[in-house]
C-alpha cells in the first residue's frame, strides 16, 4: 500500500509561506482604503485647527453675509460655501461644527457599539437565564421610543456635548446588540467552539478569542451606519432644544436649521449632507478594506 | 426473481440491436471552467461518453473530481456566474443542450433530465407540503389539472414505496425522516417519467439499512420505467452495486471507462488500482490488524470507565412552554476502555453514539458516572476536572468546522498547551513543530490558515491538536466519514500507528461497518440509546448475534459487482423515535454474556 503517511497533497498544488505584512502597510496599499483615510484626516484636521483655517467667528451673524433682501448668500470668492439665514459664513460653521459631529459620531457611537456587543455577546453565548434577562431588557429598549427616551435622560442631566454623547449611546445600542446576539448565538452552535471545549478553553478565552474576530465585519458594518445615524440623532435633540445648545455648530443642526428654505438655498442643506456622507462613506471604506484584511480566507485578493 | 435482471448481467451494455442503441444522452468532448480567484480553471476537460436507454452509468471519483460539476453542466445548472461550458456538446436525443437558452432549458429539466441531489432536507422546501411540491413541478410541466396533478403525486409516491401516500401529501419535509424525504426526491424526479435521471450522491447523507433500501428502489424504478440513471459517487460498494457501466474521474478527466465487472476485476489504469485498493472492506480489508482479544486488552487500569450513562433532552411544548417531553439520547450505557485499545462505537444517525462522545468530552451534562484514569468525575472540583479532562481530547467529523478559520494552525495546535500552561513559548514551538512532522505535515506549514490546506491535511492538524496534551484517550468522532478514500486509508493508518507510539485509547464512533472492522478491538452496537450488542470485534463481525447488528453488517454495500445482491436487507420499520413524554422510560435491555465477554441484550 502507499507509505502510511505520506501527505495528502491539495489539488491545487499551491502552498506558499510567504510572511505576512502589517496591517496597517496592508491597509494603505489599497486605494478605497486610502481615500477613506484621507477624507477622515481632513475632517479631523478641519475640526482641530478650525479657528487658523478661516478668519470668520462660527457664531458672528455678517451684515454683508445676506443680501440687501434678507436673504442668504450663495458661495462666492468670500464665503466659500455661501452663508446661512442669519448670514453667518458656513463654511466656519462647518468647520466648528466638525469638533461635535465628530464625537458624536466617534464617541457616541463607538460606546453604542461597546455596549451593544458585550450585550450581544455575553446574552448570545451563555443564553439561559443570563441571555434570557439581556434579551427582554434590549426588546424593552427597542420598543421604547428613542426620542422620548432620550428627551427624559438629556432633561435629568445638565446639558452637554457629552452628556448628549452618552445619550445617544444609551439610545443606540439596543439594535447592535440584536444583530450580535443572534450572530453569536449560530457562532456557538459551530462546531470549533466545541473543539475548544474540548481542549479545555474558558469562556472569555472563546469569546474574546474565537467568537469575536468572527463578528468584525458585522460590527464593522454597524459601526459605520452608526456614524449618519447618530449624526442625525444629535440635531434631532438639538433641533428639540436639548442636545448641543445653539449658536454652538454641528452638522446636524445646520442642517436642521435649515431644511425649509432648501429651495431657495440649497447649499445650506448640500454641504453639511454631503459631509456627513462623505464621513460615514471613510468610514465604510476603511471598514470594509479592515475586513478582508482580517480574514484570511480573503487573503490575496483586491 | 426478475428474469429481466438476472440475464442483464452487469456490465454487458444495453441491448445493442435493438432501436435503443441510439444513446439517449450523447457528451463529446465537454469542458467546463469556472473563473475563480486567479483566473479562470477547467475542472472538467474533454469528457466523453454515452449513455444508452435503461443503462445505469456510474460516475466515481474523490472530491475535487469534477463528477459534481458535469452533472450540473448537463442540467445547465452550473454556479453562475463563474462557471460556463467552455466546448464541448451535450445532446439530449437530437437536440444540444449546451446550446439552449434558459426558457429552453426548463422545460426539458424535470420533464426529460430530472436530477436528486445529496441531501434531502435541503432540496426540499421546508415551508411547502410534500403534495404542494409534487404537483407544482407536474403542472408546470403538463397540461394536467390540478385534481389529476394531485392523482399523479399519489402514484408517484406509492411507486417509491411511501405508505398512506394521500395523508403524506399533507406533511411537510421535516415531519418525514431522511430515507422518506429521499425517496420523496425520487418521487419528484421520477413523477414525469424523464428519460435521465441524474443522481448525486443520493445516499451519502443516508444511514446503510436507509441506503440499501433507496438503491433497491432506484434499482426496482429504473428497470419499471426504463430510465437512464447517471449515480455519481464516491463510494465503491454502491458503484458495484449498481452500475452497469463505470467512469471514473479524477482531477476532471477520464481516467478509465468500462463495464463495471471489468473495472473491479482488472482495473486499467493506475488511480482506479489504488482507489479500489483504498476501499475499506469488510472481511478480508487492506490494512487490517490482528484482533487483539478480550483478556489481553483489558488490563487493571481502565483509561476510561463509563457506568450506567444517561443523556436526556428536555422538550418544551404546550401553552405554556412547560417540559412535556423528553429525548431520551443515551441510556443507562455502560463500557470500559483500556489502554492502547480501541473500543468502536457504532450505529445508525440518532442512536445516541455520539451523545455518548459529547459526554464523555464534557460537552453535555450527563447522568451516571464517567472515570478517567480512575477518577470519577462528578466527584470532582472545576481545576481537578479540568486537569483530568486534559486525558480526553476529540477529533471531530469535519475538520474544516472544527479548526477556528481564524487562527493560524500553527496556534491552533499550540492553543491546548498554552491554555494548560505547559511549557515556555520557545518550547510550545518546538513541540508544535515536532507534531507536525509528526503527523506527516511540515513545520514551514505552521503558518498557514486552516482553509489552506486539503481535507486529509486538516484533519491531521486535528489530530495534532488532540495530541498535543498527550491524552490518554482520544475521541474519534466520525473523524475520517468526510475524507475520500484514499485519504482515509492514510488518515486510518496514522492513527494506528500513533497508537503504537504514545500508548493512546480511541473511541472511534462510525457508521461505516469496513472502517470500523479495520481500526477497532473491540466493538459496541447502539441502538435508540442502548447497546444491543459489544465483544471483540472478531466476536461482534463473525458472530453477530442481535438482530440490528447483523442488518448493518449485510447492509453495508460490498465492493465487488459479482456479490451484487438482488435484495437488500430491509427494515421492517422505521427507526422509533427516542422522544418520549415525561414520566415515561424506554425498558432496559439487559446483556447477557454469550461466552468470552461477547455480550448481547435479550
Amino acid at each position: 500500500m502507499t507509505s502510511p503517511i505520506a501527505p495528502d497533497l491539495p489539488a491545487a498544488g499551491r502552498m506558499p509561506v510567504k510572511p505576512r505584512a502589517s496591517v496597517w502597510r496592508r491597509l494603505v496599499k489599497r486605494p478605497l482604503a486610502m481615500l477613506g483615510l484621507v477624507i477622515i484626516a481632513i475632517v479631523l484636521a478641519g475640526a482641530i485647527l478650525a479657528p487658523w483655517l478661516t478668519g470668520y467667528d462660527p457664531n458672528e451673524q455678517m451684515f454683508d453675509g445676506l443680501t440687501l433682501e434678507g436673504a442668504p448668500l450663495p458661495p462666492d470668492a468670500k464665503f466659500w460655501l455661501g452663508t446661512d439665514l442669519l448670514g453667518r459664513d458656513l463654511l466656519t460653521r462647518m468647520l466648528f461644527g466638525a469638533r461635535t459631529s465628530l464625537i458624536i459620531g466617534i464617541v457616541a457611537n463607538g460606546v453604542a457599539l461597546l455596549i451593544g456587543t458585550l450585550v450581544g455577546v455575553t446574552a448570545g453565548y451563555f443564553r439561559g437565564w443570563i441571555g434570557s434577562a439581556l434579551m427582554r431588557f434590549t426588546d424593552l429598549m427597542m420598543a421604547f421610543p428613542a426620542l422620548l427616551l432620550a428627551i427624559c435622560l438629556a432633561a435629568v442631566f445638565e446639558p452637554s456635548l457629552w452628556i448628549v454623547a452618552m445619550v445617544i449611546a444609551l439610545v443606540n445600542w439596543v439594535q447592535t446588540a440584536r444583530v450580535i446576539y443572534t450572530e453569536t448565538s449560530s457562532l456557538a452552535e459551530r462546531e470549533f467552539i466545541d473543539a475548544e471545549r474540548t481542549i479545555g478553553a474558558s469562556a472569555p478565552r472563546i469569546l474574546f478569542r474565537h467568537i469575536l474576530p468572527h463578528l468584525l465585519p458585522t460590527i464593522i458594518v454597524w459601526g459605520t451606519l452608526g456614524i449618519s445615524t447618530t449624526v442625525l440623532l444629535e440635531a434631532t435633540l438639538s433641533y428639540l432644544g436639548i442636545g448641543v445648545q445653539p449658536p454652538t455648530a454641528s452638522w446636524g443642526n445646520i442642517i436642521f436649521e435649515n431644511q425649509t428654505y432648501f429651495q431657495a438655498a440649497p447649499w445650506l442643506v448640500f454641504f453639511p449632507g454631503a459631509a456627513i456622507l462623505a464621513l460615514a462613506l471613510a468610514f465604510n471604506l476603511i471598514g470594509d478594506a479592515l475586513r478582508d484584511i482580517l480574514d484570511p480566507t480573503q487573503r490575496g485578493r483586491g | 426473481m426478475n428474469a429481466g435482471a438476472a440475464n442483464r448481467p452487469a456490465g454487458a451494455a444495453a441491448p445493442v440491436d435493438s432501436i435503443a442503441a441510439r444513446p439517449v444522452l450523447d457528451i463529446a468532448g465537454l469542458c467546463v471552467s469556472v473563473r475563480g480567484e486567479d483566473g479562470e480553471r477547467e475542472v472538467v476537460s474533454d469528457l466523453s461518453f454515452k449513455l444508452a436507454r435503461g443503462e445505469t452509468l456510474c460516475i466515481a471519483g474523490e472530491s475535487g473530481s469534477g463528477k459534481s460539476m458535469t452533472a450540473l453542466a448537463i442540467m445547465q445548472l452550473l454556479p453562475q456566474p463563474a462557471g460556463r461550458i467552455s466546448s464541448g456538446t451535450i445532446r439530449l436525443g437530437e437536440t444540444n443542450l449546451a446550446t439552449l437558452n434558459e426558457r429552453q432549458m426548463q422545460r426539458i429539466r424535470g420533464a426529460r433530465i430530472a436530477m436528486i441531489f445529496q441531501e434531502p432536507m435541503t432540496s426540499l422546501n421546508p415551508v411547502l407540503s410534500i403534495g404542494r411540491q409534487l404537483t407544482e413541478s407536474i403542472e408546470a410541466h403538463t397540461d394536467l389539472s390540478q385534481s389529476q396533478a394531485q392523482r399523479r403525486a399519489v402514484e408517484a409516491l406509492k411507486a417509491v414505496r411511501i405508505s398512506e401516500a394521500e395523508s403524506r401529501l399533507k406533511q411537510f419535509p421535516h415531519e418525514l425522516s431522511g430515507g422518506m424525504r429521499q425517496r420523496v426526491m425520487i418521487a419528484m424526479a421520477l413523477a414525469l417519467e424523464p428519460d435521465v435521471l441524474i443522481a448525486d450522491e443520493p445516499t451519502t447523507a443516508l444511514d446503510v439499512t436507509v441506503q440499501g433500501e433507496v438503491l433497491e428502489l432506484l434499482r426496482d424504478l429504473q428497470r419499471e420505467h426504463g430510465t437512464s440513471v447517471i449515480l455519481i459517487t464516491h463510494d465503491m460498494g454502491v458503484v458495484a452495486e449498481m452500475a452497469d457501466r463505470v467512469i471514473v474521474m479524477r482531477h476532471g478527466r477520464m481516467v478509465e471507462e468500462g463495464a463495471a465487472t471489468d473495472i473491479f476485476a482488472l482495473p486499467q489504469a493506475e488511480y482506479t488500482r489504488e482507489l479500489l485498493a483504498a476501499v475499506p472492506r469488510i472481511g478480508t480489508g487492506a490494512g487490517r490488524q490482528e484482533s487483539r482479544d478480550a483478556a489481553e486488552a483489558s488490563k487493571p487500569a481502565n483509561v476510561a470507565d463509563v457506568d450506567d450513562l444517561h443523556v436526556r433532552f428536555d422538550l418544551r411544548g404546550g401553552f405554556f412552554g412547560r417540559i412535556n417531553r423528553r429525548v431520551h439520547a443515551v441510556e443507562g450505557v455502560s463500557f470500559s476502555i483500556a489502554p492502547n485499545e480501541t473500543l468502536a462505537l457504532v450505529g445508525e444517525s440518532g442512536c445516541g453514539k455520539s451523545t455518548t462522545a459529547k459526554a464523555l468530552a464534557g460537552l453535555v451534562p450527563y447522568q451516571g458516572d464517567i472515570a478517567i484514569g480512575g477518577r470519577n468525575l462528578s466527584g470532582l472540583g472545576r481545576a481537578a476536572r479540568k486537569a483530568v479532562r486534559r486525558d480526553v481530547q476529540m477529533i471531530f467529523q469535519d475538520p474544516y468546522a472544527s479548526l477556528d478559520p481564524r487562527m493560524r494552525v500553527g496556534d491552533l495546535v499550540a492553543e491546548p498547551l498554552l491554555i494548560h500552561g505547559i511549557a515556555s513559548k520557545e518550547e510550545r514551538r518546538e513541540r508544535v513543530a515536532a507534531l507536525f512532522e509528526r503527523v506527516g505535515l511540515s513545520a514551514d506549514q505552521m503558518e498557514l490558515y486552516p482553509h489552506e490546506f486539503s481535507g486529509g491535511q486538516r484533519q491531521r492538524i486535528c489530530i495534532a491538536r488532540a495530541l498535543a496534551l498527550r491524552p490518554r484517550l482520544i475521541i474519534a468522532d466520525e473523524s475520517v466519514s468526510a475524507l475520500d478514500v484514499s485519504v482515509q486509508a492514510r488518515v486510518l493508518d496514522l492513527l494506528k500507528e500513533l497508537q503504537r507510539e504514545f500508548g493512546v485509547a480511541y473511541l472511534f464512533i462510525s457508521h461505516d461497518m469496513a472502517v470500523v472492522e479495520n481500526i477497532s478491538d473491540r466493538v459496541a452496537v447502539m441502538y435508540l440509546g442502548q447497546i444491543v450488542e459489544m465483544g471483540t470485534r472478531d466476536q461482534v463481525f463473525s458472530n453477530p448475534r442481535h438482530p440490528y447488528t447483523k442488518r448493518l453488517i449485510e447492509a453495508v454495500p460490498v465492493p465487488d459487482p459479482t456479490r451484487r445482491r438482488e435484495r437488500f436487507a430491509r427494515l421492517d420499520r422505521e427507526i422509533p423515535s427516542s422522544t418520549r413524554r415525561i414520566g415515561e422510560t424506554p425498558p432496559r435491555l439487559a446483556l447477557t454474556d454469550v461466552g468470552g465477554g461477547h455480550l448481547v441484550a435479550v
